[in-house]
């Protein structure tokens, strides 16, 4: 049987194909490029005008006046030629686009590498470049070559102090930081069930930290009952019996809180074993895990007590912030003594606040620990929200508590 | 389609961030890009990638899409990269910029002549040869054009 990503695109294991696709997008930091190049083409209009998007997310607001200015150009790019736009303050364009715009069964193609976010949606997305890009805004199409699939097999569900983010981490340092080149990743069994669609985004945002195309769930009551919520009624995709290139099991029961030790990805540690550690700064936030879930758990750690040292919240959307803002969790964040930022995505890699300095340690729920990513001489531990916000108390990294 | 350049030799998992660090990206200025490329890996490599050859381990390029990492090799003087592996969206940018890539594993020493002909699917170093894996019809057509502009620009 053919797997979700061959359904998708159409064909086999391994040959070329053209599409079309459904969703293209950019943000600030890669639209500029994609623009020029754009340009460069001698095109003058985008071919499907209702399909792209240029979502603000990585400077926002404008730090300077060359971002100010390099936004000013993509803006009226954006008006001029009637593409979708989202300007500071609406969101991560990972984030958005899960908010009931990717559907499932599309073809999304985005010029960010966490794309593979919305393969939460069974829909085949994935990262592209700005010429890339260019072309896919001049034609509406893109050439693929469809990847062998690798499947995860995840049984029960996540107990104790253990979340969503630390199934990636520990499927990220199973398969390797290029275990999972030219392939796509697919979440199947019956752990699946019990994963919100937060959850879910959070496991697929990490797998191009395996190098992976994509990594993507087959839609099923959770995926229909959240985007119904959205005004879109759904069918539920049946997972088939496919012939997966390598196959893993993760019993969800057995995964403990980890951490990703810099400057890699795939190595990871029981958080048990970094415990003291200590921490200049702890941010939570990303398209990894700014999401309503994870500021709304992080509050109930954090309720009525403060953190200890400087703890930055970015918000993945005006939506989240909102909601935030509505059930009480922004004001706990806020008591506790955390700084909210707009929503957006610029301490991630070092771009626009919350950067660190030399010698400085940050423990960050996002996905990249590179060497000088936040900051020149700083490194960064990647961690779930539960560490992140036992650890803000206390200064140091803790293992988180089983009650959250 | 054949290169020819000096090695530099460089580890496996070379990420975007070390090519191009994300504080460089806002700008259009590709010389700033050129000047900076490497710098947190050896600040002193930039100077030596002119007519160069990349010889690198496994996974080169991961982590994220910035396209301005080729283009800051390219803009360098960088001629090809050879790997046993790229990361997929490195690779795709990198022959949509016109910048050749071999997937091949060949043992490096700094400075040794590369030459890599990529129609006929060949390296060569110190006179032994080695395959590369084949590069799709397409992908050639665009590096032989320069990149996906020229090659699309041509089409039309």
């Amino acid at each position: 049987m053919p797997t979700l990503s061959e359904r998708i695109l159409t064909g086999g294991e391994g040959e070329y194909v053209d599409r079309e696709v459904d969703r293209a997008y950019v943000h600030d930091g890669t639209g500029v490029l994609t623009y020029e190049t754009f340009r460069a083409l001698g095109v003058t209009e985008v071919s499907h005008p209702s399909r792209a998007y240029v979502l603000f997310d990585h400077i926002v607001p404008a730090n300077n006046s060359t971002t100010a200015d390099l936004q000013h150009e993509l803006r009226n790019f954006a008006s001029s030629s009637r593409l979708q736009f989202s300007d500071i303050g609406g969101g991560i364009c990972h984030q958005l686009m899960g908010e009931g715009i990717a559907l499932p069964g599309e073809i999304i193609a985005g010029a960010d590498s966490h794309t593979c976010t919305l393969g939460a949606f069974g829909a085949f997305a994935t990262g592209v470049g700005a010429t890339d890009m260019a072309a896919i805004f001049a034609s509406g199409m893109t050439w693929f070559r469809i990847p062998a699939t690798i499947g995860l097999f995840l049984s029960g569900s996540l107990s104790g102090g253990a979340e969503a983010k630390d199934l990636a981490l520990t499927y990220v340092a199973r398969l390797g930081m290029d275990g999972a080149t030219y392939h796509a990743l697919e979440f199947i069994g019956d752990g699946v069930s019990s994963l919100s669609m937060d959850s879910r985004m959070t496991i697929c945002n990490l797998s191009v930290e395996t190098g992976a195309k994509t990594g993507m769930f087959y839609t099923d009551e959770v995926t229909r009952a959240y985007l119904q919520s959205y005004g879109h009624e759904t069918a539920v995709q049946d997972p088939p019996d496919c012939a997966y290139s390598q196959e893993y099991t993760f019993d969800l029961k057995a995964i403990e809180p980890v951490i990703a030790v810099p400057p890699r990805v795939d190595t990871v540690r029981p958080v048990a074993e970094m415990a003291g550690i200590p921490l200049d700064q702890v941010f939570v936030g990303t398209c990894t895990n700014g999401r309503y879930e994870d500021l709304s758990r992080f509050a109930t750690i954090v309720r009525g007590k403060k953190v200890k040292i400087r703890t930055i919240i970015g918000p993945a959307s005006r939506n989240v912030l909102r909601k935030a803002a509505e059930t009480g969790v922004l004001s706990d964040l806020i008591t506790a003594g955390c700084t909210v930022l707009p929503p957006g995505c610029g301490p991630c890699l070092g771009a626009h606040m919350g950067v660190i300095g030399e010698g400085e340690v940050c423990l960050s729920t996002s996905n990249r620990n590179f060497r000088n990513r936040m900051g020149v001489g700083g490194e960064i531990y990647l961690s779930s929200v539960a560490t992140a916000a036992a650890s803000a108390l206390k200064g140091e990294i803790v293992v988180p508590g089983g009650v959250v | 389609m054949k290169i020819e350049g000096h090695a530099v030799c460089l580890p496996a998992d070379i990420d975007t961030d070390q090519i191009i660090a994300g504080r460089y990206l806002r700008t259009k200025d590709r010389s700033i890009w050129k000047r900076h490329v490497f710098e947190d890996l050896d600040p002193d490599l930039a100077e030596r990638l002119e007519g160069a050859v990349i010889v690198a381990g496994k996974n080169f390029g991961c982590g994220s899409s910035r396209e301005q990492a080729p283009v800051a090799l390219k803009e360098a003087g960088v001629r090809a990269i050879v790997a046993p592996s790229f990361a997929r969206i490195f690779f795709r940018n990198a022959i949509n910029i016109g910048l050749p890539l071999a997937e091949a594993e060949i043992p490096c020493s700094d400075g040794d002549m590369v030459e890599i002909d990529l129609t006929a699917g060949l390296i060569t170093v110190s006179g032994i040869s080695r395959d590369i894996r084949p590069l799709s019809p397409r992908m050639l057509q665009m590096l032989a054009a320069g990149g996906l502009v020229s090659h699309w620009r041509q089409k039309r």
